[in-house]
């Protein structure tokens, strides 16, 4: 019995999944069931009670989801996962442990428009008031924290401009304002970064972009850190104080360092209700399967395609932290050494009727509204992920009018930039 | 790689225990004596409890409250001198503060136990070291059910990250049956934050 520490790719191939119990199946079996069945009375009193492990009902918890959990757990360095049915439904989860109507969360300015328009406009009806901070402006975060400042969200690697975000420097300022620092790790995902390492509490994704990595199954993932002391002074009551749904559990108490996902099990998805379809699970930890292999290529394909658009006569400006010219080439040597990530954006001298042209002539690159995906894409987020902020807005968070952004695929690089050239040319 | 107390540094860092020196604990003890256990049933104690019941242990609830009582069929003792015979473990679900006259008593005990074990939340660095002094095995700031599960991946099914991989197929577990602890391990613990947590901690039952 050795305490040898295996590798990424080993982890991504073998945490959480073991043969079936039962079958001897080497695959993880797809659990497509709705609940499982009691032993006895007292077997259900104990698993709803949280005093036994075990399955009881598909929206609580599912096997194949668990697998998918411990192995993103694993992966991100974390004590524990939960699965949940989208990237969206993992930010609701997460904040409704944090905070209570009229409390605050800082949150970088630069992110997936859909995120921006759900901290703005659903989460204030819930009384969850959104400051706005700039990544690049540190200070501005530590000038927005005030005594009802529960949380800091930021993007590792930030959508849709491909900016990296110093993780360290804001986990800073969230220790010292005595908050957890929750980091949407989505476009790096664990194999160029991971957050933890950095001093992230808790890690989201959207499982939909390169963890699943297909195109073809959405998901979210919260991952608990681990590092965050919830006890004190009654700030997170979710977590310290005495719980009615369960009884007066105190879930810190009882759960230790993994009380996080656990609070997010039974007090988020249990009663906020979206779960993550094991079918959908599945799909995704086929994807993880291959994630090493994968990510590499997307970002080797991604440098090739940044380099060859930054010398194109029709391109104004390349905006992807593996050029040695971008502004954040230097935090992508610190955070991303394998490489700078696969989204990334560029602007054309043409403006936004060359945008809509150029996306119009291209073969291979498909137009839609996903990132991560085997195959590239390409959006115009002006007119489409970013269309519901004034132009101001547009602009800070790096979706100008004449912006494109690009999601590279695994294709072969020549090919990509053959149809570029011939939809920037003609 | 074995990393039990080394011979000539006898004491363990307490801040990170290998999973060798918990799997051999678990795997060796038979008898828990369980200082503080609760018959409430939405305590940790009572969840620690009826857990390593369940797993085979020979679970001893040891509590003064409660004399007189019993917790899942095993009747209350007042203290570990009233127990009466060898016990393999003492597990503390006591507050940082009360966990000295705890270990004392223990000491006094004929035979020694082999382990003491300190819940979650529950640290002492002096006392742990008089108990090391005697050769006994000690572990601070764990709950004996997570570990447990965590290295029989039976906690996998809550999300957790077991730290362990195993390619072979394991028995279908039942009700009551004893689980294997033999997995390889994904290596090291972090116990930062559940640390900073004993030091703040100012209740406990």
């Amino acid at each position: 019995m050795s305490d040898r520490l295996p590798g990424f790719s080993t982890l991504a191939v073998h945490a959480g999944a073991q043969p079936d119990p039962t079958t001897g199946a080497r695959a993880t079996p797809i659990y497509q069931t709705t609940s499982f069945v009691f032993n006895d009375a007292d077997h259900a009193a104990s698993l709803f009670g949280l005093q036994a492990f075990g399955n009881i009902y598909t929206r609580i918890g599912n096997p194949t989801n668990a697998v998918l959990e411990e192995r993103v757990a694993a992966l991100e360095g974390g004590t524990a996962a939960l699965a949940v049915a989208s990237g969206h439904a993992a930010q609701v989860v997460v904040l409704q442990q944090l905070l209570q109507p009229g409390d605050e969360f800082i949150a970088a300015r630069k992110l997936y428009g859909g995120s921006i328009n759900q901290f703005t406009h659903a989460f204030k009806s819930f009384g969850w008031n959104v400051v706005w901070a700039d990544p690049d402006d540190i200070a501005s975060f530590e000038r927005a924290v005030t005594p009802r400042t529960k949380a800091i969200f930021i993007e590792s690697i930030a959508n849709p401009g491909g900016s990296i975000t110093d993780i360290e420097a804001i986990s800073t300022v969230a220790r010292k304002a005595g908050v957890p620092l929750i980091v949407d790790n989505t476009l790096a995902s664990p194999y160029l970064i991971r957050p933890i390492d950095h001093g992230a509490d808790i890690v989201v994704h959207s499982l939909t972009k390169f963890l699943g990595g297909h195109g073809n199954s959405l998901g979210g993932i919260i991952v608990d850190a681990g590092t965050f002391d919830w006890s004190t002074g009654g700030k997170y009551p979710m977590l310290s104080e005495p719980r009615p749904e369960y009884h007066g559990i105190r879930l810190q108490e009882t759960f230790g360092n993994f009380a996080f996902a656990i609070a997010c099990r039974v007090l988020g998805l249990r009663d906020l209700g979206p779960a993550l379809s094991p079918f959908n699970a599945f799909m995704i930890l086929t994807g993880i399967e291959t994630l090493p292999l994968r990510m590499q290529k997307h970002c080797d394909n991604a440098k090739a395609v940044a380099e060859f658009l930054a010398g194109h006569p029709a391109v104004a400006s390349v905006s992807y932290a593996g050029l040695a010219s971008d502004k954040y080439n230097q935090l992508a040597r610190k955070y991303a050494p394998k490489g700078a990530g696969a989204v990334f954006t560029f602007g054309l001298k043409g403006g936004y009727d060359a945008g809509v042209s150029l996306v119009s002539k291209l073969q291979l690159f498909s137009h839609l509204a996903n990132v991560g995906d085997t195959r590239s894409l390409v959006i115009h987020p002006a007119s489409t992920t970013h269309s519901q902020l004034d132009d101001a807005a547009k602009v800070k968070s790096g979706a100008g009018p004449d912006v494109v952004r690009l999601s590279i695929g695994i294709e072969d690089k020549e090919d990509l930039i053959a149809d570029l050239e011939q939809a920037l040319g003609a | 790689m074995s990393n039990f107390v080394n011979k000539k540094r006898r004491h363990m860092n307490h801040d990170a225990y290998p999973d060798n020196y918990i799997r051999a604990i678990l795997n060796s003890v038979k008898s828990i004596a369980m200082v503080g256990a609760s018959p409430v049933n939405v305590r940790p104690s009572y969840f620690a409890f009826k857990y390593l019941a369940q797993r085979g242990y020979d679970m001893i609830p040891v509590n003064p409250g409660h004399v007189g009582k019993e917790l899942l069929g095993k009747p209350f003792i007042a203290s570990l001198s009233d127990i009466g015979r060898p016990i393999d473990m003492i597990d503390i679900f006591r507050n940082s503060s009360h966990i000295m006259p705890v270990v004392e008593e223990a000491l006094t005990l004929d035979p020694l136990p082999k382990v003491i074990w300190m819940q979650l939340g529950g640290r002492d660095d002096a006392a742990a070291l008089k108990a090391e002094s005697v050769g006994i095995k000690v572990v601070m700031n764990r709950c004996p059910k997570i570990e447990y599960g965590r290295l029989s991946s039976e906690i996998s099914w809550m999300g957790v990250n077991s730290r362990t991989l195993s390619s072979k197929r394991a028995p279908a577990p039942t009700q009551g049956m004893r689980l294997s602890l033999n997995r390889m391990s994904v290596g090291g613990g972090d116990t930062a934050a559940s640390d900073r947590a004993a030091k703040n901690k100012t209740e406990q039952s």
